[in-house]
């Protein structure tokens, strides 16, 4: 009985259904934040205008364009999979991965200027701001703060894709676990694209 | 179905697909020994948390006053709802029973994806070690009450940050069931199983998975922006910075009621499996519960508001939740007329489950209209914060899930280890449970509406009478659950073998051995009929 208990049960699309249904709380998570955002900005609409002057609205829409490509790369190692080009599919991967990697550098830049000009929760200058705007900017390190960590489990996952792809269990016959991975991969850059016009385009 | 014609697969108390001791429990993939080992994990949070209780009961005879300081107090009402309600209710019912039966009762060989089951225990157990680390260590245990309100929770020196940290961790435990069981549940259905062919428990755990899916990430937000508001000052529910103490409400509560829905529905589905057996009759109106699981689910969804009628909102959104809460009432009646009426004309076998299951109905019928009492705005205001709420969420908690709980214990019990029980115990400790229950929680009806606050560590003199009837019932109550507790486990360990089918139950775990084989079936089984096809008497 035992060789054959819980046999290798294949079903890709209940694999798919699952991680959809993995999303679904994903978005209703960063929802959450997204009510309190709403209810913030109706209290203090002047205030979140003052605190989106300050951001740097041309690194945000850099590191649009950089999550963008990064979601174009994912589907065409998905593709170059399905068309068993191997070499491609790995190369598109590794840069999908490298550039979760330059965004999250950006991200760093911008976040270290912030902290430079003492713009960070708890800070002596922040305490003198206006209420509202303390809350923009705790809201905005607390989402954008919670997107990097998406950002960094979704380079992990594809690092870990990427090592499956290397031992054969990924591949040409059996690419759910990576159309899965791209799946995440493309929430994160979703994600991305509804914090860029609250938080830089805000002002 | 015959499924003993020739030598019988070993079962999955002895086969763990070659692994031996320990390890064959702590790295199974089998939704069956995992069934148990929450039910294990579970069993020991229940009685610390009825441990607990017993001792704010204590205090409340004067006479023991000096008992506990009031901080300790208010850190045991945190602790015992914080256990109760994330470590036993909510998690309770799905993760033993809906893991141990949800795969057998749709046919299949186990959940959609097992691996991630046994994740879901270990999340489960990570959550409550540190939710106790979280009593020992820091500046004292929390003591903000089980719902962590702010501004007290993020102002507290207690160790506030490591509990929530706790009710986060759970909560991927509970998103991830919810995950397994709906794709169980969409794709793993035998052939011919169509979806009103389910057995009404699944039904159930359907609905209660959606809303762990939907509605637990928003309070685990909710507890992350606690913890990043204690550790950086993010300012969102801190009014100093601009923040907003309702917003934090809202948020708790558009998870937190839903979640009173994750802890009652699958009892329900439990409910709705026992009567038809012991009736000897379909189930009446497969398809009214089955719908009003779902429509409990949505409608339950957009009530979060009636915690807050005194915190401030507007008149309209008031009478809004209101009407949408008293709504909630349409669904649950329906459920138990057709419990009722499923009885009525039945061929009735009277065993254990079935008097709890009937002690649920008469519990949760209390519990269940105390509710629509104080959805209605005048009411509301009159019993908020008073024991009126604390004798409901018991009747409710407790008489419903907690009563269900036990139901299902008794009935799976012969099917999950193999063995019997002896029932006459079993009545023996019914009666002081059933009595001690009501004594207790029927006078915290009756101190709320005098006006007992809850949550107060002394009492005025008028109230005295009221919790000396209650500390006396809360004996009664423990005297009953050890009583049945003591019975079940020496039961396990020494009772009678039980047969595959001790109750006459027609659903699929009824038609393979006690205790089911590793695999559950030899070969999946075709589904002709419904779940609830009895032979009609006059042929048997």
């Amino acid at each position: 009985m035992s060789e054959h208990a819980h046999t290798i049960h294949r079903d890709d699309f209940g694999d798919k259904l699952g991680m959809w249904l993995f999303l679904v709380t994903e978005i209703v998570l960063f929802g959450g934040l997204f009510i309190a955002y709403s209810a913030m900005r109706s209290h203090y609409p002047v205030e979140f205008h003052h605190g989106g002057a300050e951001l740097n609205a041309t690194l945000g829409v850099t590191n649009t364009v950089v999550l963008l490509t990064s979601s174009l790369t994912m589907v065409l190692s998905l593709a170059a999979l399905q068309q068993a080009d191997m070499a491609k599919a790995k190369a598109f991967l590794l840069t999908t991965i490298g550039l979760g990697g330059v965004f999250l550098v950006i991200k760093t830049f911008e976040w270290s200027a912030k902290f430079h000009h003492g713009l960070y929760p708890g800070s002596a200058h922040m305490g003198t701001l206006p209420p509202g705007e303390q809350v923009f900017f705790g809201l905005y390190f607390t989402m954008t703060g919670l997107h990097g960590v998406h950002v960094i489990a979704g380079m992990s996952v594809l690092g870990w894709m990427y090592t499956l792809l290397g031992k054969g269990k990924i591949s040409t016959d059996r690419f759910v676990t990576l159309e899965n991975g791209g799946l995440y991969w493309h929430l994160v850059d979703v994600i991305w694209i509804f914090l860029l016009p609250l938080f830089y385009l805000a002002a | 179905m015959s499924t003993t014609e020739h030598a019988p697969a070993p079962s999955y108390l002895e086969d763990a697909g070659g692994k031996t001791g320990l390890a064959a429990w702590l790295t199974t993939t089998d939704h069956k020994r995992i069934g148990l080992l929450y039910l294990y994990a579970m069993g020991l949070f229940f009685l610390i948390g009825m441990t607990i209780g017993l001792v704010m009961r204590l205090v409340q005879l004067t006479t023991f006053q000096h008992l506990v300081s009031a901080q300790t107090y208010n850190a045991m009402f945190t602790v015992h709802g914080v256990i109760m309600i994330f470590l036993f209710v909510i998690p309770g019912l799905p993760a033993v029973f809906g893991n141990f039966l949800l795969p057998i009762f749709v046919g299949a060989k186990d959940v959609a994806f097992p691996r991630l089951n046994l994740a879901s225990w270990y999340f489960f157990i990570a959550g409550a070690i540190i939710a106790v680390t979280s009593l020992f260590t820091g500046h004292g245990a929390p003591d903000t009450g089980w719902s962590f309100y702010a501004p007290f929770s993020v102002k507290t020196g207690t160790n506030v940050t490591l509990a929530v940290f706790a009710a986060f961790v759970l909560g991927f435990s509970s998103m991830l069931t919810g995950i397994n069981f709906i794709t169980t549940i969409h794709r793993m259905r035998a052939p011919g199983m169509g979806w009103f062919r389910m057995p009404l428990f699944c039904w159930a755990a359907y609905a209660t998975s959606w809303i762990q899916i939907l509605a637990t990430p928003i309070v685990a937000i909710t507890l992350v922006l606690v913890m990043l508001e204690r550790l950086f000052g993010i300012g969102v529910f801190d009014p100093t910075k601009g923040g907003d103490p309702v917003l934090y409400q809202h948020m708790f509560w558009i998870y937190s009621h839903p979640a009173v829905y994750i802890m009652i529905l699958p009892a329900m589905g439990a409910i709705s499996e026992i009567l038809p057996t012991f009736a000897k009759r379909p189930i009446f109106g497969y398809r009214g519960i089955a719908f009003s699981s779902l429509s409990i689910a949505g409608v339950g969804s957009l009530v979060w508001a009636h915690h807050m009628f005194t915190s401030g909102m507007s008149e309209f959104a008031q009478l809004v939740f209101s009407l949408l809460t008293m709504l909630v009432a349409i669904p649950s009646a329906i459920k138990v007329f057709n419990w009722v009426s499923t009885l009525y004309k039945g061929s009735i076998s009277f065993e254990p489950p079935l008097l709890f299951a009937m002690s649920f109905i008469f519990l949760f019928c209390i519990g269940g209209l105390t509710g629509v009492m104080q959805g209605a705005l005048a009411i509301n205001i009159h019993v908020h914060d008073t024991y009126f709420i604390v004798g409901h969420f018991h009747y409710v908690m407790f008489g419903g899930t907690g009563f269900a709980f036990f139901a299902a214990l008794l009935y799976w019990f012969p099917k999950m280890t193999g063995k019997m029980y002896n029932k006459a115990a079993i009545y023996a400790g019914w009666v002081p449970m059933f009595v001690g229950f009501n004594m207790l929680y029927f006078t915290m009806l009756v101190l709320g509406m005098m006006g007992m606050p809850r949550r107060y560590y002394l009492h005025l003199p008028q109230y005295h009478l009221g919790h000396q009837i209650a500390t006396v019932g809360s004996w009664f109550l423990a005297l009953g659950i050890v009583i049945i507790i003591v019975t079940l486990v020496r039961a396990a360990l020494k009772g009678a073998k039980a047969p595959a089918n001790p109750w006459g139950g027609v659903t699929l775990e009824w038609q393979i051995p006690s205790p089911p084989p590793l695999e559950n079936f030899e070969e999946i089984p075709l589904i002709e009929h419904g779940p609830y096809h009895f032979p009609q008497r006059s042929e048997a």
